[in-house]
This record gives structure tokens, sequence and C-alpha cells, in this order.
């Protein structure tokens, strides 16, 4: 009997987002990155601090080649990182603002706007840290042509020289030899390049230790990925999967790294075997296609918790490389298998139709119930095809597909009410066509 | 008797529908939303019940659907307009296999599978290119009122062709092609054939599979029906009963999980 109160109806279920020690652990390692850049930034300015990195780096996280930069000393700067910290933290709109004031138009990259921004206003992190000016500007474009004219105007902007690593789309399978000669020959170049700026020789046997340590945490990381084929699913694949990428990216090839992993692997595992998933019932296993929007990360993760949705494989994790499928870094041939990783064991250097094989191996493997596709207006690198894709796997694979469109970077294209009607009506869908019964809606 | 009720919330208007345990429509009320949407809901729902010859203490649950639904905040759940539209439309026309909603400031497009289940859908982005409210927009710079476009629009001999679906900019387009001389007719055929190709484009993505039901207030417009159904050479389902169908669906949700719940409880008879 319903009585008419001026209260608001709960909207949802209470959302828990699982903070776990991997959680604390990658923030550590994020804040001592950070502090690591801000002793080099120091340096720059005339301080003499014993610091062991010979400068930093700036390169793109699409197939990063780290091992070269740690194999000389050498910190990374990921531009990218620098834009989704703004994203995260909801201070994206005043960085592109100011972009859009220097003269980006609206529809650039997000990524590069906030990133742009973030260097003209002084380049100061949220931590009270400060990212160095530079050595060098590695230009590792991966699948994306928008990386080069963001280089060129960090270039133009920081004074930095730049190095281009032209690395050929995967248009086929297999790159052809041609192909793969081209982009060795540009890493010998590179290596030469990068014994001027650190001043140090180049020892392909420390660069073997380095991949080996690459190679350790890759093997954890695969093996967590694996995990997620367990039901429930111990972590969140897309949103957790998001976080482990920093470590992935920035500690791969050194000790940390293959610690943060090793314990992130005993983490899940110790999940599995007590059977605790990361949302408290599992109801719906899903794929998630290309980058979150940032900006609204939470409110995002709790459409799907409110649901008892749980992603199992995000294509996403795997913009800096593949991984799932066997690919590790290689001691017996550490620059080869450097080549092989831009060149194949990432997703953005692959084709669409490699995509649609890795994603129907996700549902088909990892026994998702759905895939969601979040195609981001601001990067064409990722969203071109984005309808095809829906097609294929709503039409002719008849997996549930849902379509929704936002931002990774720009919050002006997020839409809170329509975006959580899409989701609400889609497993209102699946749930009928799950359990086969009528929506119970969400809690009045 | 069991009654139960459905409360559809749009950008526009405010819709409720009172059913019986019979599957009956008792009452239906329909009111601008305007800017309080809580308040929209509470004067809607008191005028369907009141239709109905019932009292409020009569309705055993609530449904609130549309982009207000949290806003029905004496609502006993929320479920989305989509699946709703799917309910209401299967309801009235059980062969329907895809719905076209077009209401204030969306449209979208729905398959349906066997009891309504909805198979897949298809909404406009955060934009108002090709809905109600582009109508709108054409007809004040017109200069006729929206119940007038319609029936004005099924007069055009040569429809002009439009160089845009943008809400914003068919203001300009008609001022233009107004001072060109062109008939008033023909320019809101133009209108209503943009917003038919748009439509119909979007309704692509999920795939259109007869029968066709037409929902949403502007269902009402004799116009845009006659210009889907010659883009899409079908005779469309259009229910006097239209603009309530999300509403019919909520109530229909609504019935079901008293009469669920009466399964297991028998007490709450």
């Amino acid at each position: 009997m319903p009585e008419i109160n001026h209260q608001s109806p709960k909207k949802d279920v209470p959302a828990m987002h699982y903070q776990g020690r991997m959680h604390a652990l990658q923030k550590e390692l994020i804040n001592r990155w950070y502090q690591d850049l801000h002793g080099v930034w120091e340096n720059q300015q005339g301080d003499k601090k014993e610091i062991s990195a010979r400068g930093a780096v700036s390169l793109m996280i699409s197939g990063n080649c780290i091992e070269l930069l740690r194999a000389f000393d050498l910190l990374p700067i990921y531009p990218e990182i620098n834009a989704l910290q703004l994203a995260i933290r909801k201070q994206a709109l005043e960085y592109l603002l100011k972009a859009e004031e220097v003269g980006y138009s609206t529809d650039n990259c997000g990524y590069v706007k906030a990133d742009m921004a973030f260097l003209l206003e002084g380049a100061s992190t949220g931590l009270q840290t400060r990212i160095p000016k530079p050595s060098l500007l590695l230009c590792n474009f991966v699948g994306c042509n928008t990386y080069i004219k963001w280089f060129e105007h960090l270039a133009h902007f920081t004074g930095a020289p730049l190095f281009s690593l032209d690395i050929p789309f995967l248009t086929s399978e297999e790159p052809t030899p041609d192909q793969t000669a081209y982009v060795m020959t540009q890493i010998k170049e590179l290596i030469k390049v990068l014994e001027k700026i650190s001043g140090r020789k180049f020892d392909i046997d420390r660069l073997r230790e380095i991949v080996s340590l690459s190679a350790q945490a890759e093997d954890y990381w695969a093996k967590i990925k694996d995990f997620a084929k367990r039901v429930p699913c111990p972590f969140e694949a897309y949103f957790d999967s998001t976080t482990m990428m920093g470590p992935l990216y920035v500690y791969r090839g050194t000790p940390e790294g293959v610690k943060f992993f090793q314990e992130t692997y005993r983490e899940f595992e110790e999940k599995v075997k007590l059977g605790i998933g990361v949302v408290p019932q599992e109801r719906f296993r899903v794929v998630v296609e290309a980058p979150p929007p940032y900006p609204y990360f939470k409110v995002f993760r709790d459409l799907f918790t409110s649901w008892g949705a749980c992603s199992v494989a995000s294509t996403y994790s795997c913009v800096g490389g593949i991984w799932e499928f066997d690919f590790r870094h290689d001691p017996k041939d550490p620059l080869g298998s450097i080549a092989r990783h831009m060149l194949i064991h990432n997703v953005c250097n692959r084709n669409y139709l490699q995509r649609y094989r890795q994603i129907e191996r996700y549902i088909r493997e990892w026994s998702a119930d759905a895939l969601i596709i979040h195609s981001v207006k601001s990067c064409r690198l990722f969203s071109a095809g984005h309808g095809d894709m829906r097609e294929y796997f709503s039409k002719t694979l008849n997996i549930p597909t849902l379509f929704v469109e936002s931002d990774l970077e720009d919050p002006r294209y997020y839409s809170p009410a329509q975006m959580k009607n899409r989701f609400d009506a889609f497993f209102e869908a699946l749930e009928h066509r799950k359990f086969g019964k009528t929506s119970q809606g969400t809690a009045g | 008797m069991i009654y139960a009720s459905g409360v559809d919330v749009g950008s526009t208007q405010t819709k409720a529908v009172v059913m019986n345990s019979d599957l009956k429509i008792l009452g239906r009320s329909l009111i601008p939303t305007g800017a309080n949407v809580s308040r929209a809901a509470e004067k809607a729902f008191p005028l369907a019940v009141a239709e109905a010859g019932l009292t409020a203490q009569d309705i055993s649950y609530v449904v609130g659907t549309g982009y207000g639904r949290y806003k029905v905040t004496f609502g006993h759940s929320q479920i989305t307009e989509i699946s709703c539209h799917a309910k209401g439309a299967h309801y009235v026309y059980p062969q329907t296999r895809t719905v076209i909603d077009m209401g204030g400031q969306d449209t979208k497009a729905i398959r349906l599978g066997d009891e309504a289940s909805v198979l897949d859908f298809a909404m406009n982005d955060k934009c108002a290119a090709g809905t109600g409210r582009f109508l709108a927009a054409a007809a004040e710079v017109a200069g006729v009122s929206l119940d007038e476009v319609g029936p004005l629009s099924l007069q055009a001999t040569k429809p002009v062709r439009l160089t845009t679906v943008c809400t914003v900019f068919v203001e300009s387009d008609v001022m233009s092609y107004l001072a060109q001389g062109k008939k008033l007719e023909d320019i809101l055929g133009g209108v209503h054939r943009a917003i038919a190709s748009r439509t119909i484009s979007l309704a692509a993505r999920v795939g259109i599979e007869p029968e066709v039901t037409f929902t949403g207030g502007v269902s009402r417009n004799v116009g845009m029906v006659k210009a889907l159904e010659e883009k899409l050479n079908v005779k469309l389902n259009v229910s006097p009963e239209a603009h309530f169908m999300g509403a019919i669906g909520a109530a229909l949700f609504a019935l079901e999980k008293v009469l669920w719940k009466k399964e297991l409880s028998p007490e709450l008879t």
C-alpha cells in the first residue's frame, strides 16, 4: 500500500568495491615512482641528491618497452598516466578547458589535451611532487598515430629530443620478416640514443636480467588473469586490473614488480581457496571492451556491482601487453622478444578481427554472459569499429552486448542518468535471459 | 481483486496507469512533468487512482519507470522504460517484435523475443536529434502548434531535404526554407522524413522485424506514423494507449510482483 513520502528511495544495492592488499601496495609503488621522478626534477633544479635514476624518458603505455629504459637506469614518464590521474581526481575538466583555450579542438584526444595542459601548468602532481623534464621523448606509437602529434607537441614545449619508434600495424596474424627486421633496426638505433642520454654503456646481460624479471611478473599476471575463470571471480578484471596496470607498466623488469604480482597472486589465491568473490553475490559475468570513463570511475563501477555483475576479462588490461595467451619476454632473446611484444602481443597494435577472436576466447574460456563495450568519444583508436563489433557479437554470435559511449578523460561526455538507464535496461534483459524470470528491477 | 499501478515519469510528460489483476486498465492520467519531477509523480498517481474509482490504499504495488523513475518516491521498485515499453507493447500487440518509442528527449528501438523479453535495444546518445524535441523546435520556428505539424506534413507534395537532424540547427534550416518561399507543408514533410530516417538507422542496429509497434508521445503524430511507415514499408501498430505504453508495462510488472509474492505469501491477499 503506497504512502507518499518525500524521502529519496534507495537507488542501489550498497556498492562494495574490493580494497585489498593489492590496492595498498599499488598505491605505495606508484607514490614511490612519483617520488623517484621528483628526485630527478629536484636535480634538474640544481640539487645534487644521490639518486639511482639517470634521467626520465616519456613513452606510451601501448606495447611499452620499459625494459630498455631500465637497462639504462632511466625512469619512465607516462603522459597517459598523467592524464588519467587528473581524470580520476576529477581535475580533468579544468585542464581540458585550459588546453582548449590554448587552441586544442574539443574533438582532440582527451588524454592529449589534459596532458598538454598539465605540462603547461607546471606538471605538478596531486602528490606534492613534480614530473621532471624528460631526457628523451620516446614515441613508441603502437597502434595509435595520435601519439606522433602528441609527442611532437611535447617536444615543442619541452625542447626534449624526440625518437619515434615506427611499429608497423599488424594487419595479419604475424608480422612479415621485413617488419620484424625493421623494428629490430630501430631498437638498435634507440639503444645508441639511450647510451648517449644516460651515459651508460649497453649491457646485454643486464637486459637479460631485466627481461627475466619481466617474465616472472608476467607469469604471475597471467595466473592472476586465470583466476578470473573461477566462479565466483576473485577480483574485478576490468576495474581492479586497471589498478594493477600501473605496476605492470612502471615496475616491469624490477624486483619490486615481481614482488607486487607475487603478493597479489597470493592474495587472490587465498580468495579462490575460500570461495570469496569480488562482488558479494555474483550474478553476471561480463567481458569489457575499451578504457573506462576515468572521471566517473567509481560511479561506472557501481553500475556493474549494483547488479551483481563482475568483469571477468577486459581488453583494456591488454593495451600494454597480452600475457594471458602465453607470450613472455625472453631472457634468451631479449631484443627479439621486446620487438615481438611491441609488434604482436598488445591489443593496440592488433587488427580488429584479432580483437574479436580475443573477446570470443574471453567469453568462452572465462564463462562470460555478455559483452559491454564502452566506446570512447575522443579515442578513435579504440572506438572506430565498435558499431561493427556490437553487430558481430550481438547478431552473429548472439551474445548480449551493451554499447555505451562517453569518454576516458572528458566528463562532459558522460551523462550519469543515461548511462544508468542503459545499464539497468541491459541487466534487466540479461536477468530475464539468464534466469528466465521477470526483472526484479532495482529496490525502491 | 488486486490493483497495481505504473508511473512513467518522462522528460516532458508524466503518465500513470492503474490496472487490476484481470489486466484491465481502470484509470490513467497524463500531466506535464515540469521542473519538480517527484511532484509530477505524486500528482499523476492519485489522478489515475481516482479515475479507477479507487483510493491509494487499494493499490498493492507501484512500479516507477522513465527517466524520473527514482523520483517516484512512493514506488516499490523501479524498472527502466525499455523493459516497460516492451512489456506494454507486447500486452497490447502480442505479436510485437520491434518497438519504436519516440519521446520528448529520446528515441529508442527495442527488439523483443518471446514473452516480451528484451533481446536488444538502441537509443540516441546525449543529443536530442531525431526526437520529439526536434519536432517541437521545428514547429516553434514554423509558427505552428505541435498538434498541427503532423497533419500539415501529410499535405506535403514535394518534401524538402533537411541538411541536419540537429535540434539546434533545424531552426536555421527551417528558416532558410521559409525564406526561400518553400511551402510550410513541404518543410514539415521534410522534417518528419528526416526524423524517420534517423530513427530507422537507430532501429537497424537492433534489427527491424515485424510486427513493429510505435509507442511514446510522438506516436500520436499522424505525420510521423506515415513517414515511418513509408520508410519501413510496414504498417505500424499504433494503439490509442501508445502514449501510456511505458506506464502500462510498469503496471504489468507491478501486478506480476504482487502475484508472485502472493504465491509465496498467501497472507498478502
